[in-house]
């Protein structure tokens, strides 16, 4: 085992680039969005309050920033230390994903002036759970910068804070556990108030906790995988398909989980039938449904788990998996009144984008700079 | 800890969210109507689709008229629907050849839609910052804009698409009808009809308490089909009653259950979905979202709990590492001051 370094390297390259120009397009939308407000960049109306700027930058992507609570999990609770050198680019990766999603949040906001009231005791109302979504995912990204700070102090040599820091991790460790459990599962609480507004296929009352959940732990395990792809690929390291192969095996389970209690919901409600009425929505079902199966086939076998382009074929269905799922419920299965109509507007898209775009360009900075990957060069 | 516990320590968290999910089915039931509940009775029937009523809530309200896109001028209201501009409108059904009123095949309806004031009001339940209050005393569903971070979870959780928000605007709000009693309006607080209830020449809508016009509905409703009726106008004792031959009603009151019931009720003489209006069940989203949210957060004790357990389980499994690598500095995790860059 290596200790984390500095990729190095050059920080300009094409790929960078590339991604700082699409920050900058975005920087430039959210200055319209400020200046002419809502209605001039996006497509929003009063049928589809709530467009990609919240159902993907802050409900998909805070799930594939769950990177940081699975490998947090699985290494200080299941104590399976192997898994270490996952933890700082898993906890950059969701310091940096989080920070997106409560960047995409204030943007949104309406009325972004008044958001102090998230916090005045007399304004905040406890049987929202938008309150609790916010409030938790805050503290959260607070968590998460003093989960991602060793790599940091280790920098710039605060090795006296960095070892004061250590001895108290295992609270911040215990936060970067129980807030993300919390709000995850309240982004599926979020939908229960909207009843028969949501399809009968998505809207599973009670248990649309348990599986916004769930979806969070399998879209954690999937990006951990698609980025320690991604970093052997980008950044020339050996190959860590070993250690991720092993990585990889809960996720079967939390796929068969997922899907047990996805059938099950449906049969005994009585509401399977749906799934089989030509429709949109039932295709929406079944691309959901196919995503979330098809990667058990590469997970249950050993041989297939260790080919690592399977592997990464798998992840990448899993992270569609999720986004398609938490779409889906929040976009597709919502029913609005006639003549309503939503699709994203490029001003709208370009911003998701572009943020998307700056958080893996922060990321390849931070990587090249700091001590964050820990598997050593090709050679 | 093995794989086994691993795997149990996955399911166990899911488990608590899952176990508090089985047993909130009754946490929290529906609200109860506020003691001195207000209420609107709209009779779909009595309806002539006038629109009265549209000006005088928009000269009331001081909102702009909404003028079609071939208008150039500005000359008269066609708000199509609810809007940032539109807080109360009539909309009509329509089927086939739209030849007899109140009928549901080749006739037509009138539907007057403005914010139903639920009983248990889903944009309550959701308003992360108390922005949509109920009036504990007449049951009213207030907006303050002041408090209101705009994040339209109210937008999407209304069954009825009831409020707007003002897309348009550089710093847009929510419009919603508030019996114009909102401030600034007051027209209750100083023994005036909201302005729909005053303009309507029919007495299509109907002002007193809730429990006056459930009465009144099922009053009603017992009527024989054909028969002539007194119908009231403004109030129940106003002293302004129109006869009218009683229709054949659709044998239900909109908004007595529907949905935890509503403070604007609806008669009919077709289904109320052909107005548009959604089928709701009796049990309220808002109680059954509510009783969720509690269930699993009850006391805190679910999370604190859950925060001990594994706050145990990082410690130990630390100082264990710590202590299984003390000697071992190439897999050690703690800092050392000879750590360098191999950058290059």
């Amino acid at each position: 085992m290596h200790r984390a370094h500095p990729i190095g390297g050059r920080l300009v390259t094409p790929f960078t680039t590339l991604l700082a120009l699409l920050s900058l397009i975005a920087l430039w939308v959210l200055a319209q969005r400020f200046v002419h407000g809502l209605g001039a960049v996006t497509h929003l109306n009063n049928g589809y309050p709530w467009g990609i700027w919240v159902v993907f930058d802050v409900v998909v992507v805070t799930g594939l920033a769950c990177g940081g609570y699975v490998v947090a999990f699985s290494v200080y609770v299941a104590n399976r230390f192997q898994y270490h050198p996952l933890v700082r680019p898993a906890m950059l990766a969701s310091l940096l994903g989080y920070g997106l999603g409560g960047l995409g949040a204030v943007v949104d906001m309406g009325r972004y002036l008044n958001v102090y009231n998230l916090v005045l005791p007399g304004q905040m109302n406890f049987t929202s759970v938008m309150l609790e979504v916010a409030l938790c995912v805050a503290i959260y990204i607070l968590v998460l910068t003093v989960e991602a700070s060793p790599a940091f102090l280790e920098r710039f040599r605060l090795h006296r804070h960095q070892r004061k820091l250590e001895r108290v991790m295992f609270v911040f460790i215990a936060l970067g556990l129980v807030l993300p459990t919390m709000h995850q599962s309240s982004l599926g609480t979020l939908l229960v108030v909207l009843g028969n507004q949501i399809a009968p296929l998505w809207q599973s009352y009670e248990l649309m906790p348990l599986l916004a959940l769930l979806s969070a732990a399998i879209m954690g395990f999937s990006i951990l995988l698609f980025e320690g792809f991604f970093s052997q690929l980008g950044f020339r390291r050996a190959s860590e398909a070993p250690l991720l192969a092993a990585f990889a095996r809960p996720v079967a389970w939390l796929l068969v989980v997922w899907l047990v209690v996805r059938f099950a919901e449906l049969t005994l409600r009585g509401k399977l039938g749906y799934a089989f009425v030509p429709s949109g929505l039932a295709a929406a079902f079944w691309l959901e449904t196919l995503l979330f199966a098809l990667p058990l086939w590469v997970l249950l076998s050993p041989q297939r788990r260790r080919r690592a382009h399977l592997l990464l074929v798998a992840a990448v269905a899993m992270i569609l998996a999720g986004a398609v799922y938490r779409v889906n419920a929040f976009l597709i299965a919502y029913a609005t009144p006639e003549g309503y109509h939503y699709f994203p507007s490029a001003t709208e898209l370009s911003l998701t984008i572009g943020l998307v775009a700056l958080k893996i360009l922060v990321f390849i900075i931070v990587v090249k700079r700091f001590p964050i990957i820990s598997a050593p060069a090709r050679s | 800890m093995n794989r086994r516990d691993f795997l149990k320590g996955m399911a166990g968290g899911a488990g608590a969210v899952a176990a508090g999910g089985a047993s909130s089915a009754e946490a929290r039931p529906n609200r109860e109507p506020a003691p001195e509940a207000v209420a609107m009775l709209f009779d779909s029937t009595l309806c002539v689709g006038c629109k009265a009523c549209v000006t005088k809530c928009k000269t009331v309200n001081g909102m702009p008229p909404e003028t079609r896109a071939d208008e150039t001028l500005p000359l008269w209201d066609s708000a199509p629907g609810l809007s940032a501009k539109t807080l109360n409108v009539i909309q009509a059904y329509t089927d086939g050849t739209a030849e007899v009123k109140d009928r549901e095949t080749d006739g037509f309806a009138f539907v007057k839609r403005n914010c139903m004031h639920c009983v248990d009001p889903g944009c309550v339940s959701v308003c992360p910052v108390s922005a949509m209050t109920k009036d504990a005393n007449n049951g009213i569903v207030f907006y303050d804009a002041d408090a209101c971070i705009g994040c339209r979870y109210c937008v999407y959780a209304c069954p009825y698409d009831v409020p707007q928000f003002d897309y348009a605007s550089s710093y847009g709000a929510i419009s919603k009808c508030q019996f114009c009693n909102q401030q600034g309006v007051e027209r209750l607080d100083h023994g005036l009809l909201p302005g729909c209830v005053e303009a309507c020449p029919t007495g299509a809508t109907l002002f007193g308490t809730r429990e006056e016009m459930l009465a009144e509905a099922r009053r009603r409703l017992a009527l024989t089909p054909g028969s002539e009726y007194q119908y009231p106008r403004e109030t129940l004792d106003a002293g302004l009653e129109v006869p009218s031959t009683v229709p054949a009603y659709y044998p239900k009151i909109y908004g007595e259950e529907q949905g935890g019931g509503t403070q604007v009720l609806h008669l009919s003489g077709v289904a109320f979905d052909k107005l548009g209006l959604p089928i709701l069940p009796e049990r309220s989203f808002a109680s059954r979202s509510e009783g969720l949210l509690h269930t699993i957060y009850k006391g805190m004790f679910a999370p604190v709990a859950l925060f001990a357990g594994v706050a145990w389980f990082a410690r130990r499994n630390l100082q264990r590492q710590a202590q299984e690598h003390a000697g071992d500095p190439a897999e050690a995790d703690s800092p050392r001051d000879d750590a360098h860059d191999d950058r290059g």
